[in-house]
C-alpha cells in the first residue's frame, strides 16, 4: 500500500527523522492559513505540493493548462491562488497516464534553502533476504538513471535484521555521502531514523529523494528529508491500524477497489481480452498465452483457490464494467475443487450477469467430464477448450471477430 | 528416491484444527500420507478424524510420534512463531503453507534459522508431493494443498513459485506418461525459505530424478541465480517457464513477490538467463512438459 508524501513524513517524524515543517490541507483557505503560520514563524518561502501517488509532480500539467504540481510561494496570497488552481483539478504526469489524477490534498511546507541533495532508500534485498540501505551522492534525480550513468555514486549496505542498523554503519553511510564534521552525526541520526521507520512500520520501501543539507535562517546547516515516499507491506497492516487508516481509495482504480471487496485480485490493463483464472501464477501465464496468440489481455484476475459462484459472479460483473473488453477467457485448474461445481458456478454467473460477450471456458482437473457436460448442456453459447493454448487461441479469435 | 520427503515420511500438521488445515490434512490422510500428529496449543489429548493425536506443542508431538516434517497452516500473525517452534523442535523439513505472512516476520525467521539443520519450504506455497505408486499416485507423501491424484510416481522433479501453474505442469507430465520424483512449490513470497536453486541442487544430487521442470515468475532474481548455477553444474536436462511476460511494471501480480521493480525482475531477463544456461523454455504454459520431453 502506497502512502502520500505527507503521511510518509508523519511516520518519519515519529521515528526521529527531520522533515520540513508543514501540514496537509484540502481547501485553499486552509492552505492560506498554514502558509501564514509558516511565514509568521520566519520562513521566507513556502512550498505547495500536490499529494498524489505518482512521480513527476513538478513537471506535470493540469488538464486546464495550469502547469506544475509543486510551487514555491513567497506570500500567503500566492499560496491561496495556486492552491485554488490545483485542488479538484486533474493533473497528468509522466507516471499517471493520460487519464491523469484528480488532486484532493495539498501539502503546505517550509520552502527550505537547499545546499546539497542526496538519495536514501531502505528496501528488502531479495537476494539475501535482508534489509538493504541504498544511498547516493546524486539526489533529486531518478535512482535508476544514476545506477546506469554513475553507479559509483551509489553505496549499498545490508543490515543484519536481528541486530538492526549499528551506529557505526550509519556514520559510514553519512561519510560515504560526503558529509563531514557535525553533519556526520545528524546524517547518521537521520539514516538510523529512516531505517527504524522502515522496520517499525513494516514498510516495503522508504525512499528519501532528495535527502538534503538545508541552511537554517541563522546560517547553520542540518540534514532533512525534503521529499519522502513510503509503501507498506499490506500483509502487516493488521498490526498498524493507524497506517491502515492512511489508505486513500481515490488513488486506486475503482474496479480494483471493488474487486478487493470480493477477495479477488484484479488489475486492469489496456487490452480487449478479459480473463478469469484461479491462482496468481496461472493468471499471469494465461495473460501471456493471450499475448502469445496475438491478443491483448484486458486484466489480471485471480479468483483464488476456491472460485465460488459468488466470486465468479462478482468477477464477471467487474470484467463487464471495462468497456474495452470484447471476449472473456475463464481458465480454471480445479485441483481439489470439483470442476462440476465450478461449471455450475460459471453457468449461474453468466445467467445472472446476462453475459452477451463471447466466453471461452477451459476447465481442467477433478471431475472435469461432468463439468464440461454441465457447460455443454447449459443452453449458453459458450465455447470450450481442452488446453490453455487452445483456449487462448479461441478467445483471441473471438475478440478480433 | 525423491527429495525432501518419501512415502513413509512422518508428518505433523501445525494448525490441524483450523478449517483449511483440517480439510487438507484429511486429504493427505486419504492420499495415504503418514500424518502422525497435529499441533494446536490448548487442544492436547484430542484426536483429529478420530485417529491423529493432537498435541499442545511441536516438541511433544515429535517426541511422541517421531515426526520429521511439518506442514504449517496457522494464520499469518502466528505463522512465524509456528515456523520457529518447528525449527526449534529439530524437524528436518518445515513446509509453511500460510499466505500473507508479513515480510518483516520472514526476514527475522530466515535470519534466525540460518545455520540450523531444518529446511524451510514456503511460505505461501502449495507444498511438497512425492507421489506414491498406487492408483492416482496414492500412497505418496503429500504435505500441503496440492491435488494428489494429478501426480504419478516417476523421475521428473518439479520446482515452482506458483500453485496452479505447478498443477498444470504436473498434469501435463502425467498425461504424457512422465511421472514425478518430487514436486516442490517454493511459494510466491519475496522471502522464501528455499529458492529454486536450493531445490535444483537437491534434484541434481537425487539419483532417481532424471529431468527437471523449473517454473518461475516475475520479481526478484532467483531464476537467474538458478540458471547461472545450472549452466555450470547441472547434470540433468532442465525445462522451464516464466509467467508474467505481460505484467505491467510496479504492480504486484497476486503473489507478494511477483513484482517488477526498478526495471528488475522482468520475465524477459529471466527467460534470457535461462536460455543462456541451456534451459528449454516453454513458449506457452501449455508446453511445459513438451519443453522437457524435447531434451530428455
Amino acid at each position: 500500500m502506497n502512502l502520500h508524501e505527507y503521511q510518509a513524513k508523519q511516520l518519519l517524524a515519529r521515528h526521529g527523522v527531520e522533515v520540513p515543517g508543514g501540514q496537509p490541507c484540502t481547501t485553499a483557505d486552509e492552505a492560506r492559513s498554514i502558509a501564514e503560520g509558516l511565514f509568521a514563524a520566519g520562513q521566507e518561502m513556502v512550498v505547495l505540493k500536490i499529494q498524489i501517488h505518482s512521480g513527476g509532480r513538478g513537471k506535470g500539467v493540469f488538464k486546464d493548462g495550469f502547469k506544475g504540481g509543486v510551487h514555491l510561494c513567497k506570500s500567503a496570497d500566492d499560496v491561496h491562488e495556486k492552491a485554488k488552481a490545483m485542488l479538484g483539478n486533474t493533473i497528468v504526469t509522466k507516471q499517471t497516464g493520460e487519464a491523469g489524477r484528480q488532486v484532493h490534498t495539498l501539502l503546505v511546507a517550509s520552502g527550505e534553502k537547499i545546499v546539497d541533495e542526496f538519495y536514501l532508500a531502505v528496501l528488502l534485498d531479495r537476494e539475501t533476504s535482508r534489509p538493504l540501505i541504498m544511498a547516493s551522492r546524486e539526489g533529486g534525480v531518478d535512482i535508476e538513471e544514476v545506477a546506469e550513468t554513475n553507479p559509483d555514486a551509489i553505496v549499498k549496505l545490508n543490515v543484519d535484521p536481528l541486530l538492526g542498523l549499528q551506529p557505526f554503519q550509519a556514520r559510514n553511510l553519512a561519510k560515504a555521502l560526503g558529509l563531514s564534521g557535525k553533519l556526520i552525526h545528524s546524517g547518521a541520526k537521520l539514516i538510523a531514523g529512516v531505517y527504524k521507520t522502515w522496520w517499525e512500520c513494516d514498510a516495503s520501501m522508504v525512499e528519501i529523494n532528495p535527502l538534503c543539507i538545508v541552511e537554517n535562517p541563522d546560517g547553520s546547516q542540518k540534514i532533512a528529508a525534503v521529499d519522502a515516499k513510503i509503501s507498506v507491506d499490506a500483509n502487516a497492516l493488521y498490526r498498524h491500524k493507524d497506517i491502515a487508516g492512511m489508505r486513500d481509495l481515490n488513488e486506486e482504480a475503482a474496479l480494483e477497489v471493488e474487486a478487493s471487496k470480493f477477495d479477488l485480485n484484479y488489475i486492469k490493463l489496456d487490452g480487449s481480452v478479459a480473463c478469469l483464472v484461479n491462482g496468481a501464477g496461472l493468471a499471469m501465464a494465461t495473460m501471456d498465452a493471450i499475448k502469445h496468440y496475438g491478443g491483448d489481455p484486458a486484466n489480471f484476475l485471480d479468483v483464488g483457490g476456491s472460485a465460488s459462484t459468488e466470486q465468479v459472479t462478482a468477477a464477471f460483473q467487474i470484467i463487464l464494467k471495462d468497456p474495452n473488453v470484447k471476449a472473456i477467457l475463464v481458465n480454471i485448474f480445479g485441483g481439489i475443487m470439483n470442476c462440476n461445481t465450478i461449471a455450475e458456478g460459471i453457468v449461474a454467473a453468466v445467467k445472472e450477469t446476462h453475459l452477451t460477450l463471447p466466453l471461452v471456458v477451459r476447465l481442467e482437473g477433478n471431475n472435469v467430464e461432468a463439468g464440461d457436460s454441465t457447460l455443454a448442456n447449459s443452453g449458453l453459447s459458450l465455447i470450450t477448450a481442452d488446453s490453455m493454448a487452445e483456449a487462448a487461441q479461441k478467445v483471441v479469435a473471438e475478440a478480433a471477430a | 528416491m525423491a527429495i525432501l520427503v518419501k512415502p513413509d515420511t512422518k508428518v505433523l500438521v501445525q494448525g490441524i484444527t483450523g478449517s483449511f488445515g483440517g480439510r487438507h490434512s484429511k486429504l493427505s490422510l486419504e492420499y495415504g500420507t503418514q500424518v502422525v500428529a497435529g499441533v494446536t496449543p490448548g487442544k492436547a489429548g484430542q484426536k483429529f478424524e478420530d485417529t491423529v493425536p493432537i498435541f499442545d506443542g511441536v516438541a511433544e508431538a515429535v517426541k511422541e510420534t517421531s515426526a520429521t516434517a511439518s506442514a504449517i497452516f496457522v494464520p499469518p500473525p502466528f505463522a512465524a512463531d509456528a515456523i520457529l517452534e518447528a525449527v526449534d523442535a529439530g524437524l528436518e523439513l518445515v513446509v509453511a503453507i500460510t499466505e500473507g505472512i508479513p515480510v518483516r516476520d520472514m526476514i527475522e525467521v530466515k535470519a534466525a534459522i540460518n545455520g540450523s539443520a531444518t529446511r524451510l519450504i514456503g511460505p505461501n506455497c502449495p507444498g511438497v508431493v512425492t507421489p506414491g505408486t498406487g492408483k492416482d499416485s496414492h500412497g505418496g507423501c503429500r504435505i500441503g494443498i496440492a491435488p494428489g491424484y494429478i501426480h504419478k510416481a516417476g523421475d521428473i522433479g518439479v520446482v515452482s513459485r506458483s500453485g496452479t501453474l505447478t498443477y498444470e505442469a504436473v498434469w501435463q507430465l502425467t498425461c504424457n506418461g512422465l511421472g514425478q520424483s518430487t514436486c516442490v512449490g517454493i511459494g510466491g513470497d519475496p522471502v522464501p525459505g528455499s529458492t529454486h536453486l536450493d531445490i535444483i541442487k537437491l534434484f541434481n544430487d537425487d539419483p532417481d530424478t532424471r529431468g527437471i521442470i523449473m517454473i518461475g515468475e516475475i520479481g526478484g532474481s532467483a531464476e537467474e541465480e538458478a540458471a547461472e548455477w545450472i549452466k555450470e553444474n547441472c547434470k540433468k536436462p532442465v525445462a522451464g517457464f516464466i509467467a508474467g511476460t505481460t505484467a505491467p511494471p510496479g504492480r504486484r501480480m497476486g503473489h507478494a513477490g511477483a513484482i517488477i521493480s526498478g526495471g528488475k525482475g522482468t520475465a524477459e531477463a529471466k527467460i534470457a538467463a535461462m536460455e543462456e544456461a541451456g534451459i528449454s523454455v516453454a513458449e506457452t504454459p501449455s508446453q511445459m512438459a513438451e519443453a522437457l520431453i524435447r531434451i530428455l
